[in-house]
């Protein structure tokens, strides 16, 4: 009989830490840890946010898009910005999961939980706005291909199309790759749960999960293949809604670099919202020593790398508009820096490209508070940035008779911090309804982590090396 | 008279008496009881119409499918009328058309005759007759009226003939109308004025410019109208007038231009007329004109004097203004070389001398009986009082009873006449028009009238031609036309209009009177019938007058409410104006440099006084406005007009001044602001070629097409295309409004409007150009690209090509993604952001083009080339068995333009007109940099050569 391993400090995970605790501590955020009144203000807050929600999509669906701020000649407004945005921050848990995975890199481990969890939700936060956004939501069905006896099929050529098989795809693998890592977490909770109720819904959700080895087996190995199908996804999803734009011949929109550039600003947005939500996580849920300051950084520095692409794409672009020498994009460039819309654009500059600058120095990496502050600006700027690109580019096009203003109505902003308000209720149930950090994963690093230690156990499986309660599920 | 309901049911009756047998009634008694209720019951219903409607037995075969029928007969404004066709379908009247063969249309329209179909389908509309219910001082201000009948109006009216006839007193009846030129209606007129020896009748027509009425008395010694041939002339000055929209004649004047200058424009020997403006406000001649310059009114008489001492050296000439020499010395060069084939017009702000002085001017140059004749006043109201008159017998009590016809002095009268106050004194007021507007708020009695479409009447047009009018639906009310009115009230023997329409015209063509009617409705114009040119001798000029100094306010009528009357018409309202681009309101315009002065910008809300009178009025600056001029329309702020025109804008009447169009005026700034819905913000075209110019006689450069990715659509068969000829185009409005009619486009009002979402599926922008030193405007539709750049990214295949060519929009299949739009470089897309149409307002259905689909929310919508039109093309010439040839498909702007700027046709057809409008050198493709290969293509203004 051996000692169960514990942890000593290797960055991403504290020292001190044993199997048995490490399931303790996740899985009592879900199982024993009370009901306290932040989280509980908060959620009752979000739920409230999310009711408005949906009494304004109620709203919106009697009495038409007419509500919002969009006219001739933006025809799109906040609903398509916000669903880039949304698009763009579910970007960062499928990389998280499935690159960094097949990268083997360590620190996704306390992290890909719930950065899954967020890109869900962000998915379907994002997945909504293109419906919401139809001048008749209820002929959606339409846009997707299905026999019909008048043999009317969507046309191929128009992005939105591909949008659709795009975000229904990733929408699907994401929610399966989730799903399927958390299936040992769930008989973790199920076995440990104390009442019926909780005992049969996670039971039922862990599908007859018992911890064999061929259930391992098979469970790892149809993780990594949905590793390897979601890692083109993470590429294609924001391309081919960079496509979106692109396609189209007006200027702002009309620009090769799109898809590139559209994907580094996801896992720019992305990453920022994944600080977002784990530097609060880690300190209400004290789970400071899984999610430690190495996480940060490790994000930071994505952070830094994808905003140095964006940059790079700013540039490129205002670069390209006067390198074209084409007037119609010239004029749309100077009217970005200019014209109406102006402020949004350098807030868009300040916050996606001056301020991340501050991620070059370790100290800056390592303070929580500098890092969330940064994170929510990023989340501003990445949002600016899709309007700019939005509502800029369509209002100052080819006709200057045509041109005009779009101004946001309050039914605009209350479908953005409805849909951000619905996100944040989704995430703060995630919280206590399932594992908030992947136990099994965690356990595996624990074994790792004691393995590097003891070269000579690095073959045993930390499943069978565990003493303390049911082999693996406990 | 055969009994109107028939019953069968004896036998029941009987059955039913025989069980009440016992209670002592007879059969008989309880059949005659029976039969009196009936009897009374239906004494109880309306009568029946008046004239009997004849459904077609045995369908004509022409007649089948819901073909529009067409019906000639004249659109009335001021008076005057304006021959056209009221295209009808299943009954309904639904568009109007130009009638080619009536003098005011040349088979054009403007804006006010495509909307009077919509005037007769407002729900507004007055449909019963009302009466007040007390007689008193309070009752006066109250609005309360209570919903009465024709017949007991009769019964009142001929019980007041009764007591006048017993007791006859100092008061007398008067009658007050608008301008009338209809030979039958004042001809009853004049029958119900002799039955009563002193009734007087009184004529108010708000925009009449005094003026320019005097000026004729000084300058032959009697009133009479002047005429324009702009055909014939090869110079033309306007002073402070816009002849291409102002007064009846506006349509014939821009349609003889535009069919000179366009035989001019490409024949080798001839070269267009110079066109010269000096105005106060900008007009749509002064945008059109070679050299135009913005003067105050003071300044025009001044160059007006300065120019005519060239050939009246005895006049006093004030001196040169040094700004204007270059002006001056060009319009004089030109009109000494244009000699008898020269015109000068002067227009509303100049003085009586100063009209005088243009006639005298005319006349020197030798244009009088060439380019202007003059005729006898087809609305002559020389035996007819004033409204000024009338005021003063009202107060001074010498009338009792007022009949207002057609007018609505309560609200367009000038403010000194205190109305309100004047109409009270009238001891019986009866009203009778349109709607229950203001003056039948204080009314007595208000009687509906019938619509010009409903009617038949007559009128004349501005050159004297009559026209008769014929209904083209029954009345969709209890409303009575005016001369069934007259009828009425002066007892005569005939009551329908059909008949006394015919015994006005019978007594002049009593030999061939059924060949002469039927020609006449027909032709929609009476043959032969314009007003004898009179040969009269000229006065010697007057001295100058004196002229207002500092800032000064000139009344014009509205672009879209004109006077008053249309205030109340939604499309109207939401027409652009032509210079400013805004909808539902008017402001005051300014120059530049006198809202500077003033302190005021675009927006800010002044404080406008005359006299002791003032308003608060938003102000507009407009770089082509003179300086020291505030313009001022009139026509808008009405209190009751109806649920559209109510409150919008400021009422300028209240400023007004009696019998004059100028006054001294002074402008406060109160700072607050006020927020126009404007549809086109950025008059500046950045460089970008979108309305191009080209010099005289010169070619545009050839442009280049580029390779495609896609094929290219073939349209072996007919290759729509439309082009736009931009030198002829004037900005009047009249396509857009047409275009609307014709395909059910809703109004949105004001505030959609100011959220960019006005649904015109074609518009007229206006650009100012340097080139051309002035405004020009582009009337820009679908383009029906080749390369559609919308079709590429609709995800339903909602808009597609057709074998002709026309970009398509499926209503039906059109989720509203907007992303078409979004990728029209042109802008020209629509979207129903919300239930724009309305759908449930019964009469406004019924104006609906049963050819197009009325669009629901979220559905995509621009411009179809008419493809309704085109499609009943097609369907006539299969059924003739016959090709379609050039100009079978007429598109609504096309067929409403009164330059005929807008061509339409098959590019297949190598003859056709289009393919020659095509070969122009003048010819381009807006935006072709982008490689859409549109079909709706444009001919480059030319560049002023004077």
């Amino acid at each position: 009989m051996t000692t169960p391993p514990a942890t000593a400090d290797d960055e991403v995970l504290r020292p001190g830490w044993g199997y048995a605790s490490v399931t303790d501590k996740i899985a009592g955020l879900v199982l024993t840890r009370p009901v306290r009144w932040p989280w509980l203000a908060a959620f009752l807050g979000t739920l409230a946010g999310t009711i408005v929600y949906l009494g304004a999509m109620t709203y919106l669906f009697i009495k038409g898009v007419g509500i919002w701020g969009i006219n001739i000649p933006v025809g799109w407004g906040f609903a398509i910005a916000n669903f880039v945005w949304w698009v763009g921050i579910g970007h960062a848990g499928t990389f998280i999961s499935a690159v960094l995975l097949l990268l083997r890199q360590k620190w996704r481990t306390s992290i890909n939980r719930f950065a899954e969890a967020m890109t869900l939700f962000a998915a379907g936060m994002a997945g909504l706005f293109p419906i919401l956004h139809l001048g008749r939501p209820w002929f959606a069905y339409w846009l997707a291909p299905y026999p019909d006896h008048m043999n009317l099929w969507p046309q191929w050529r128009s992005p939105l199309v591909w949008d659709v098989f795009a975000i229904s795809t990733y929408l699907l693998v994401s929610a399966l790759f989730w799903y399927l890592g958390m299936l040992p977490d769930l008989a973790t909770l199920r076995d440990r749960a104390k009442t019926r109720g909780k005992q049969v819904t996670y039971g039922l959700l862990a599908l007859g999960w018992r911890g064999e080895s061929r259930h391992w087996a098979r469970h790892e190995t149809a993780y990594l293949l949905l590793a390897g199908l979601a890692t083109p996804l993470v590429i294609s999803v924001h391309s081919v809604v960079a496509m979106d734009f692109a396609i189209g011949n007006t200027p702002g929109f009309h620009s090769t670099i799109f898809p590139p550039y559209f994907v580094a600003g996801a896992l720019f947005s992305g990453f920022a919202m994944v600080l977002t939500i784990a530097i609060p996580l880690r300190r209400v849920f004290d789970l400071k020593d899984f999610i430690t300051e190495v996480h940060l950084d490790h994000a930071a520095k994505v952070l830094l790398a994808t905003g140095s692409l964006v940059a790079y794409g700013y540039l490129v672009e205002n670069f390209m508009a006067f390198f074209s020498g084409d007037r119609f994009e010239i004029a749309m460039t100077v009217d970005r820096w200019t014209g109406a819309y102006a402020p949004v654009y350098w807030l868009m500059m300040a916050c996606n490209v001056l301020l991340p600058q501050v991620l070059w120095f370790r100290a800056a990496r390592r303070n929580t508070v500098l890092l969330f502050a940064l994170s929510i600006f990023i989340n501003i700027g990445m949002w600016t940035e899709r309007f700019t690109i939005v509502v800029q580019s369509t209002h100052h096009d080819f006709m200057p008779s045509a041109w005009g203003l779009f101004i946001p109505t309050r039914w605009d902003w209350i479908f953005l911090f409805g849909s951000i308000s619905m996100f944040a209720w989704l995430f703060l149930a995630f919280i206590r309804l399932l594992p908030t950090i992947s136990i099994s994963e965690m356990r595996e690093l624990v074994k790792e982590e004691h393995d590097e230690r003891r070269p000579a156990a690095r073959r045993r499986s930390p499943r069978s090396a565990e003493q303390g309660g049911p082999s693996g599920i406990a | 008279m055969p009994h109107p309901h028939p019953h069968h049911d004896d036998d029941a009756n009987e059955h039913v008496i025989r069980v009440d047998r016992g209670a002592g009634v007879t059969r008989r008694q309880a059949l005659a009881a029976m039969a009196a209720s009936m009897a009374l019951a239906n004494t109880a219903c309306s009568p029946p119409p008046k004239l009997q409607a004849h459904p077609y037995v045995n369908l004509p075969e022409a007649r089948g499918g819901g073909l529009p029928l067409y019906y000639a007969t004249a659109f009335v404004r001021d008076g005057f009328a304006m021959g056209v066709l009221v295209g009808t379908q299943e009954g309904r009247p639904i568009k109007i058309e130009g009638n080619a063969a009536h003098p005011s249309s040349l088979g054009a329209t403007d804006v006010y005759a495509q909307a009077s179909v919509l005037q007769l389908w407002d729900p507004d509309r007055s449909a019963v007759v009302k009466q007040r219910l007390a007689r008193n001082a309070e009752a006066r201000t109250s609005p309360q009226a209570a919903a009465s009948t024709w017949s007991e109006f009769e019964t009142a009216w001929r019980a007041r003939a009764a007591t006048r006839a017993q007791a006859p007193a100092d008061a007398t009846l008067r009658v007050l109308t608008g301008p009338l030129t209809s030979p039958t209606e004042r001809a009853l007129l004049a029958a119900l004025l002799a039955r009563e020896p002193d009734a007087r009748w009184h004529v108010h027509a708000p925009l009449r410019d005094a003026a320019a009425v005097e000026g004729t008395q000084l300058a032959f010694g009697q009133v009479v109208t002047p005429l324009f041939h702009f055909d014939q002339a090869r110079c033309v000055l306007a002073l402070a007038a816009d002849p291409f929209s102002d007064g009846p004649g506006a349509v014939h004047h821009a349609m003889d231009w535009s069919s000179a200058r366009s035989s001019a424009r490409d024949a080798a020997d001839a070269r267009p007329a110079t066109l010269f403006a000096a105005e106060a406000t900008p007009g749509l001649f002064g945008a059109r004109a070679d050299r135009r310059v913005a003067l105050s009114p003071a300044r025009i008489e001044s160059l007006l004097w300065r120019i005519a001492t060239q050939w009246m050296p005895d006049i006093d000439a004030p001196p040169a203004d040094p700004a204007l020499a270059d002006f001056e010395s060009r319009v004089v060069g030109a009109l000494r070389e244009a000699g008898g084939s020269a015109l000068v017009i002067g227009g509303p702000g100049l003085s009586a001398e100063a009209h005088a002085l243009v006639f005298q001017l005319n006349a020197r140059l030798g244009a009088v009986g060439r380019t202007l004749t003059l005729i006898a006043p087809p609305d002559d109201a020389s035996d007819a009082g004033t409204l000024a008159a009338l005021v003063d017998d009202l107060n001074a009590g010498k009338v009792d009873t007022l009949l207002v016809l057609g007018a609505n002095p309560a609200y367009d009268a000038p403010a000194s006449f205190d109305m309100p106050h004047a109409l009270s004194r009238a001891k019986l007021l009866v009203h009778a028009g349109l709607h229950v507007d203001e003056t039948a708020a204080l009314a007595d009695w208000h009687l509906p009238l019938s619509h010009a479409y409903e009617q038949w009447s007559d009128a004349l047009a501005h050159d004297g031609s009559a026209s008769l009018l014929q209904p083209a639906i029954s009345p969709l009310y209890d409303t009575r036309s005016a001369a069934e009115l007259l009828a009425l009230l002066a007892d005569d023997t005939v009551r329908d209009g059909h008949s006394l329409v015919q015994r006005q015209w019978r007594t002049p063509h009593r030999d061939d009177f059924d060949a002469f009617w039927r020609r006449s409705l027909r032709d929609g114009v009476v043959a032969d019938s314009a007003a004898p040119a009179l040969t009269l001798h000229v006065h010697r000029a007057r001295s100058r007058p004196s002229s207002l100094p500092g800032l000064v306010a000139l009344f014009v009528p509205d672009a879209a409410a004109h006077d008053g009357a249309y205030a109340n018409n939604g499309w109207l309202q939401e027409l652009p104006r032509p210079f400013t681009k805004m909808t539902w309101d008017n402001a005051a315009l300014l120059s530049p440099a006198t809202a500077k002065r003033l302190g005021l910008e675009t927006g800010d809300i002044a404080q406008v006084q005359v006299d002791a009178r003032s308003i608060e009025a938003p102000v507009w600056v407009l770089a082509q406005q003179a300086d020291d001029v505030v313009t001022l329309p009139v026509g808008c702020g009405r209190r009751r007009a109806g649920r559209v025109g109510n409150g919008v804008g400021f009422d300028a009447y209240a400023l007004r001044p009696a019998g004059a169009t100028t006054s001294a005026v002074t402008l406060r700034t109160t700072g607050r602001t006020h927020a126009f819905a404007v549809t086109q913000h950025e008059i500046d075209q950045h460089g970008r070629e979108l309305l191009r110019t080209v010099a005289a006689g010169s070619a545009l450069p050839k442009q280049e097409t580029h390779a495609q990715l896609y094929p290219s659509f073939a349209s072996p068969v007919h290759a729509w295309a439309m082009v736009i000829d931009l030198d002829a185009c004037i900005g009047c409005n009249a396509c857009t409004i047409a275009c609307q009619a014709e395909n059910n486009i809703p109004v949105v009002g004001k505030e959609q409007v100011a959220k960019g979402r006005d649904m015109h599926w074609i518009r007229i922008d206006r650009h100012d150009l340097d080139e051309i030193d002035n405004s020009a405007f582009q009337p820009v539709p679908c383009m029906h690209c080749e390369e559609a750049p919308c079709e590429v990214v609709c995800p339903v295949g909602a808009t597609v090509h057709d074998s002709e060519g026309l970009n398509l929009q499926v209503y039906n299949r059109c989720v509203g993604t907007r992303f078409c739009s979004n990728n029209c470089p042109y802008k020209v897309r629509r979207f129903n952001f919300l239930q724009f149409s309305d759908e449930t307002t019964e009469t406004l259905k019924a104006q609906r083009n049963p050819d197009v689909t009325v669009r629901q929310r979220g559905v995509m919508e621009k411009c179809t080339y008419c493809v309704q039109r085109i499609a009943r093309a097609r369907q006539a010439s299969e059924r003739d068995g016959r090709p379609l040839v050039d100009g079978d498909v007429v598109t609504a702007c096309q067929s409403a333009c009164p330059t005929r700027a807008i061509r339409f046709g098959d590019k297949n057809d190598s003859k056709s007109d289009v393919v020659q409008a095509r070969a122009s050198q003048r010819h381009y493709a807006m935006l072709d940099e982008l490689d859409t290969k549109p079909r709706t293509t444009y001919l480059a203004r030319v560049k002023p050569t004077a």
